[in-house]
């Protein structure tokens, strides 16, 4: 599978979703994509199997976690003309709120590029930017 | 290590009241004194890399997560909902597919306010480790935590009351608190 020629056909048509069908882990937890302008905003739509506390509910933090890091991913994926998936080597995840039952919304930024591995700062927040439920950092090392 | 039959009921109507545990098929194979194994099974759904099978981080956390949140329950007298404050994950190298990864969870510090726990994930031995995982989280104490959902965890036994544990937690417990006290 050529992931170059998929995500050059995702950023002409603003289509994301054929480049997220070909990872199955993304599909399980419901991510999407969509671009405004040149910025990337990733989605994850509320999901009932993705719930981890059932008192409240809210989304388990291994699922907010998951979604932080193929998001993160998925950026460095399309705009750093990479042939694949860049390999995680290590995550920092704070919980600041709890995540509840609704859609939550991640941003990433790249902090610092290297010619093997790259730093990226990963923000999620459901109602409000400036309220985030949680907080990342990430390394990945290029193949 | 010799399983808990007690604390393994516990851990497994926890973890089974867990909707993305269900999801994923994540489930105990061990519960002792201070110590969980939880098993997550290999499966298409949680592939992240397509040409090679290799599942994805994201499903490590979880296992990672559910892990060491869950060991709270061999830690303590009794049940609460314990919020993860903060997971730092360190992925040593790629899940083989096709084969399971288990996650093996201590709590090493019980206080008061807060629970810190370490966490391996492996495949074929604890000592190649596919990730590894700190961790703490919040108590927010087992008033805050709905009667009936602490009833459901704890078992049929237990009116919401201590003294239903088994004699190994009550023993570790005991002990932890006369160093406290020295």
């Amino acid at each position: 599978m050529d992931l170059r020629k998929l995500v050059a056909k995702a950023h002409e048509t603003g289509d994301y979703s054929e480049l997220i069908a070909t990872i199955p882990y993304a599909v399980t937890i419901g991510l999407e994509c969509e671009r405004f302008g040149d910025e990337i905003m990733f989605k994850l739509p509320s999901k009932k199997s993705n719930i981890g506390n059932p008192i409240l509910p809210a989304i388990h933090g291994g699922v907010i976690g998951g979604f932080m890091e193929i998001s993160a991913s998925l950026y460095l994926l399309m705009f750093q003309d990479m042939p694949t998936l860049p390999k995680i080597v290590d995550i920092s995840l704070d919980y600041l709120r709890a995540g509840l039952d609704r859609d939550t919304y991640v941003e990433c930024k790249l902090t610092r590029q290297g010619s093997r591995v790259a730093n990226v700062i990963v923000t999620a927040w459901q109602k409000s930017r400036s309220e985030p439920i949680a907080l990342a950092r990430a390394h990945f090392l290029f193949t | 290590m010799k399983n808990d039959p007690v604390l393994f009921g516990q851990v497994s109507r926890f973890v089974g009241s867990l909707a993305q545990c269900s999801e994923l098929g994540i489930k105990p194979v061990l519960a002792a004194s201070n110590v969980l194994t939880l098993e997550l099974p290999y499966s298409q759904s949680i592939i992240g890399n397509p040409d090679t099978g290799v599942i994805h981080g994201g499903a490590i956390t979880t296992l990672m997560d559910t892990a060491s949140g869950s060991v709270v329950i061999c830690g303590l007298d009794e049940f609460e909902l314990c919020p993860t404050l903060d997971l730092r994950v360190d992925y040593m190298h790629a899940a083989e597919p096709g084969k399971p990864v288990f996650a093996k969870a201590t709590c090493y510090k019980i206080t008061k306010n807060i629970i810190f726990t370490r966490c391996i994930a492996y495949q074929d031995s604890d000592e190649e480790p596919v990730a590894q995982c700190v961790a703490t989280f919040m108590r927010i104490g087992a008033e805050a935590t709905p009667l009936s959902f602490r009833q459901m965890v704890m078992g049929a036994q237990s009116g919401g009351g201590k003294g239903t544990n088994s004699g190994a937690k009550s023993a570790a417990k005991s002990g932890t608190e006369q160093k406290g006290q020295e």
